[in-house]
């Protein structure tokens, strides 16, 4: 006579029920201003007024009228059209660090948690190294040997995020493999990949998302910083970063627009990427509370 | 202790040798020779070539440069500059004095306007706090060139209190600090917000414990409650994190120096950059780093002598 086992699948509540809405006016603000960012990057062609980059030296630092609806910049460029089109390299370029970044780092830290004993010790040391290697620093010694542009940049940070990810799984990954649905699964004789695939990343995965959320809103700084610095996106390209470089020049001659519309877009994307992911890790950490 | 102190220094110096490791590859990444990527299209001699060659060693093994290229750089040598032309070591001694200073401002500021509005905020909750909340929050996502912009435009275009970028060098110390007045705000500010929002919560949570009840209970008078019990035993994660912003601030020179013009080492390795200048590129993301991680490990050895609940030893890992 045999008896089956028979384990009833552990699984917390996935992202789908993270409700994006319902959360406070604050956040719902913040997702509809993270959709619209979206949406504007993707339609930029078709919502621009101008081609953002043909130059017009007759109507130079044109302030706000009809024709320019945020006005021009030092060389003639409608300065709305160009934002419209540095939606796109703003967020291009932070999505591929995110991506990379959480990708590696969740199987770093996931392997790190699952092996343990000098596997875990291996990787954790290796994260730590890069983690105290402050990430502006690499991007620029990449750019001074590969020359300026979005690559450099964005291998850079992606590396340096790589920890920050790494860290945070290896830790809520341990804590899981504790959990006794796991030697359950283990009992039964399921690899540890099945083991990891099919119910300790699901589990994990809204945590990694809310840290994924915020680490998209410091990318975003770091590579308008470097754009700002003349390393990431070339002129004539739009881009947030090099368009507040291109309008110092006219700050001084009292023309605020060049820079201070950029500004506000960094600002305000920066902004939204930290409450929607803050508001993320609240609920998660609620939950966990309710849940034990 | 004595373990943790050994094992915190072997980190140190694996970071440090890891870091020279590619800051000294990253010149044979370079697609080409390194020859031609040293005189970065420049004409040269046959004479120059071969003093290049022998100036960064390269007809030896690779290994046996970068022996070489440590020795020297442990001995203070970076070579020479090819944009100044003039040793590296020279150049970064003539403009350590101006970032010292600007972050030595910076890290003033920081703590002065963080601790200050977060102890405001924990202590007048309703209104104030949360204006100091909004921001605190402003603040951290604003990074430090729109800081720099919004400052020039205000400061020194509208109002004129201030000099704008690249006024020129001020003579003695006063005009000195007076021009670095908006760099070091625009560096500040986003370290500052941050700052404000570890104080007001290191605060809120000492606020709440029965210790504090207590001596309330006992008729300690209020002023003296904050001080010497809530503000002590908050000062501990304050100053973790206010250490850690201080090598934050260094990185950061970089751009502020940058978008106002100021002569230091930040901006010294933008130009570097930009003419290709390697050397110089080299030495200062090589000391960034060194000075990244030791003030961050001076940070992990001061805390437990300011908070002893945070000293490494029994029961913590």
């Amino acid at each position: 006579m045999t008896t089956t086992l028979t384990t009833v699948p552990y699984r917390r509540p996935g992202l789908r029920r993270l409700r994006l809405l319902g959360q406070g006016p604050l956040f719902t603000v913040s997702v509809a201003v993270l959709a619209v960012l979206v949406l504007v990057a993707v339609s930029a062609p078709l919502l621009a007024p101008y081609d953002p980059e043909a130059l017009d030296l007759g109507a130079s630092l044109v302030g706000t009228t009809g024709d320019h609806l945020l006005g021009t910049d030092q060389s003639g460029r409608d300065i709305l059209s160009r934002l419209l089109h540095g939606a796109r390299t703003g967020l291009l370029g932070p999505l591929l660090v995110v991506g990379v970044s959480t990708l590696l780092g969740t199987l770093l830290g996931v392997v790190a948690a699952w092996r343990g004993g000098w596997t875990d010790a291996l990787l954790s040391r290796a994260m730590d190294l890069v983690f105290s290697v402050p990430g502006l620093m690499l991007a620029i010694l990449l750019v001074a040997v590969t020359g300026p542009g979005m690559t450099a940049p964005v291998i850079a940070m992606a590396v340096a995020y790589t920890p920050y990810v790494g860290r945070l799984v290896r830790g809520i990954a341990r804590q899981e493999k504790a959990r006794p649905y796991v030697e359950a699964y283990v009992v039964q004789g399921w690899s540890g990949w099945t083991v990891c695939v099919r119910h300790l990343l699901p589990n994990i995965a809204p945590t990694v998302f809310a840290q994924s959320a915020m680490n998209f809103g410091y990318a975003l700084m770091d590579l308008a910083a470097l754009s700002f610095l003349g390393f990431g996106v070339q002129p004539p390209t739009a881009d947030w970063g090099a368009m507040i470089n291109e309008g110092q020049g006219a700050v001084l001659q009292g023309a605020m627009l060049p820079a201070l519309a950029p500004s506000v877009c960094i600002v305000l994307a920066v902004v939204a990427f930290g409450i929607v992911g803050e508001g993320l890790a609240d609920r998660i950490a609620r939950r966990e509370k309710q849940t034990p | 202790m004595t373990r943790f102190l050994a094992g915190r220094l072997a980190g140190l110096v694996a970071v440090l040798l890891v870091t020279s490791v590619v800051v000294f590859g990253t010149l044979h990444l370079a697609p080409g020779d390194p020859v031609t990527f040293l005189l970065h299209g420049r004409p040269a001699s046959p004479e120059t070539v071969a003093a290049l060659r022998a100036e960064h060693h390269l007809d030896d093994p690779l290994a046996v440069q970068y022996g070489k290229w440590l020795g020297g750089v442990l001995s203070g040598d970076f070579g020479r500059s090819a944009q100044y032309h003039q040793d590296v070591t020279a150049l970064l001694g003539s403009r350590l004095p101006g970032t010292a200073l600007l972050v030595g401002y910076s890290a003033l500021l920081v703590a002065v306007l963080g601790v200050g509005a977060g102890v405001l905020a924990a202590l007048r909750p309703g209104l104030l706090d949360r204006t100091v909340l909004i921001g605190t929050g402003v603040a951290t996502a604003t990074p430090s060139f729109v800081t720099a912009i919004a400052l020039v435009s205000l400061f020194s275009v509208q109002l004129g209190w201030f000099p704008g970028p690249g006024g020129g060098a001020a003579g003695g110390l006063g005009p000195r600090l007076h021009q670095l007045t908006l760099p070091a705000l625009a560096l500040a500010l986003t370290f500052a917000g941050l700052l404000a929002r570890v104080t007001r919560s290191a605060m809120l949570d000492e606020m709440g414990r029965e210790h504090v009840e207590v001596a309330r209970a006992r008729g300690v008078a209020g002023r003296s409650v904050v001080r010497r019990h809530v503000l002590r035993n908050a000062l501990g994660p304050v100053v973790t994190v206010g250490g850690t912003m201080l090598a934050g601030l260094l990185i950061g020179t970089a751009i502020v120096e940058t978008a106002f013009d100021v002569p230091g080492l930040g901006s010294l390795l933008v130009q570097s950059v930009t003419s290709q200048d390697f050397a110089v590129v080299q030495a200062v993301t090589l000391l960034s780093v060194a000075a990244f991680v030791l003030v961050n490990l001076a940070v992990d050895l001061l805390a437990p002598l300011i908070d002893p609940r945070l000293s490494p030893g029994e029961g913590s890992s």
